[in-house]
């Protein structure tokens, strides 16, 4: 861990310190929201363990509060975190080595690690920002989710509190900063509209799936003449994406 | 949520995370494919953002609730912290419920 340290700049230290400061505060409202909204403490626990991607883990939970199914709540988070695959191949340098570090790193793909891998040039840097940066994140979310969901369970009257209220802030305040591409844009407003139209006629979890009909607003991604370098695409997408 | 559901979206995330660092050297995604993940993301929570603030089970979840999640995402906007923006949220759905709003 100490050579780790000496191996990055002391910016970004700060960085990582500050995003881990982020996601402790976005954890402890997803503990603490999932067990005041009536689910068990093993489930924001369990799930913050094997999981670890907030976005699904917010968007799963969020169709089970609302009434929808088990598996309605899979596919939700499984079509979320299918971002995570363009980062891995982005990061895959980074865990060149033994079967065991690939395992064990596989689980630290994350926005964010990712996103502190592309600053980082050279390969020791790149390396030592993905395993700092993804042992604090993981260490801080697990930790902060737990203190969440204990105190979540100290709180009363729910709807009174209009608790049922943070959950699409939380995830508004997640998504908002994606959303400065026109596009995405459309998109995301064309399959919103389906989904709140198609609330009343089918089982709850089934109209958020099929808000990916937007997707055909989508469009082609920007020519190669609007991007300066090679890795801008990369960056691109990692803005894009919703931790 | 049973146990089942949590291991099954703990397996899909981890092979989506796995794929990379296995075959990275073998297998490039297209611009076309990484671009339509990002955008699928973003329009699945837009879809969660609205159903959630709009709707309750099959019907209309009432005023109080959007009210405080359209608070909320103006302080977002405006670059507030992220805990105020889900307290100022929450206090202002829980003000209206108070004064009588549904």
């Amino acid at each position: 861990m100490r050579s780790l340290l000496r191996t990055l700049e002391h910016a970004t230290l700060r960085d990582i310190a500050l995003v881990c400061l982020a996601d402790a505060l976005v954890g402890a409202s997803f503990g603490a929201i999932s067990v005041s909204g009536g689910l068990p403490l093993w489930v924001p626990v369990a799930m913050s363990l094997l999981v670890f991607a907030g976005g699904s883990q917010f968007a799963a939970v969020g169709v089970v509060l609302s009434g929808g199914g088990a598996l309605a709540a899979v596919a939700t988070g499984l079509v979320l975190n299918a971002r995570l695959l363009p980062f891995g191949f982005t990061v895959a340098d980074v865990l060149d080595g033994p079967w065991w570090r690939r395992l064990l790193g596989a689980q630290l793909i994350t926005d964010e690690t990712a996103a502190f891998v592309l600053q980082q040039e050279g390969r020791r840097r790149r390396r030592a920002a993905f395993w700092l940066c993804g042992i604090a994140l993981f260490t801080v979310w697990n930790v902060s989710v737990l203190l969440g969901a204990a105190a979540g369970g100290l709180i009363g009257d729910t709807d009174a509190l209009g608790l049922d209220a943070a959950f699409p802030a939380v995830l508004l305040a997640l998504v908002l900063p994606s959303l400065t591409d026109r596009r995405m844009r459309t998109a995301a407003v064309a399959g919103a509209v389906v989904a709140v139209a198609a609330t009343p006629y089918l089982p709850a979890g089934l109209p958020v799936l099929l808000s990916l009909v937007g997707l055909l607003f989508a469009g082609r991604p920007r020519v190669e003449a609007e991007r300066p370098t090679g890795g801008e695409g990369v960056s691109s997408v990692e803005k894009e994406g919703v931790r | 949520m049973p146990l089942y559901a949590v291991l099954l979206l703990a397996a899909g995330t981890y092979a989506y995370r796995l794929a990379g660092p296995l075959l990275g050297h073998r297998l490039a995604l297209s611009e076309r494919l990484r671009h339509l993940l990002a955008v699928a993301a973003g329009v699945l929570l837009v879809a969660l953002v609205a159903t959630g603030a709009l709707t309750q089970g099959h019907g209309f979840a009432g005023w109080a609730r959007p009210a405080g999640v359209l608070v909320a995402g103006v302080l977002a906007l405006r670059r507030a912290p992220f805990p105020a923006v889900v307290v100022a949220g929450a206090a202002t759905t829980a003000v209206l419920r108070l004064c009588g709003v549904g």
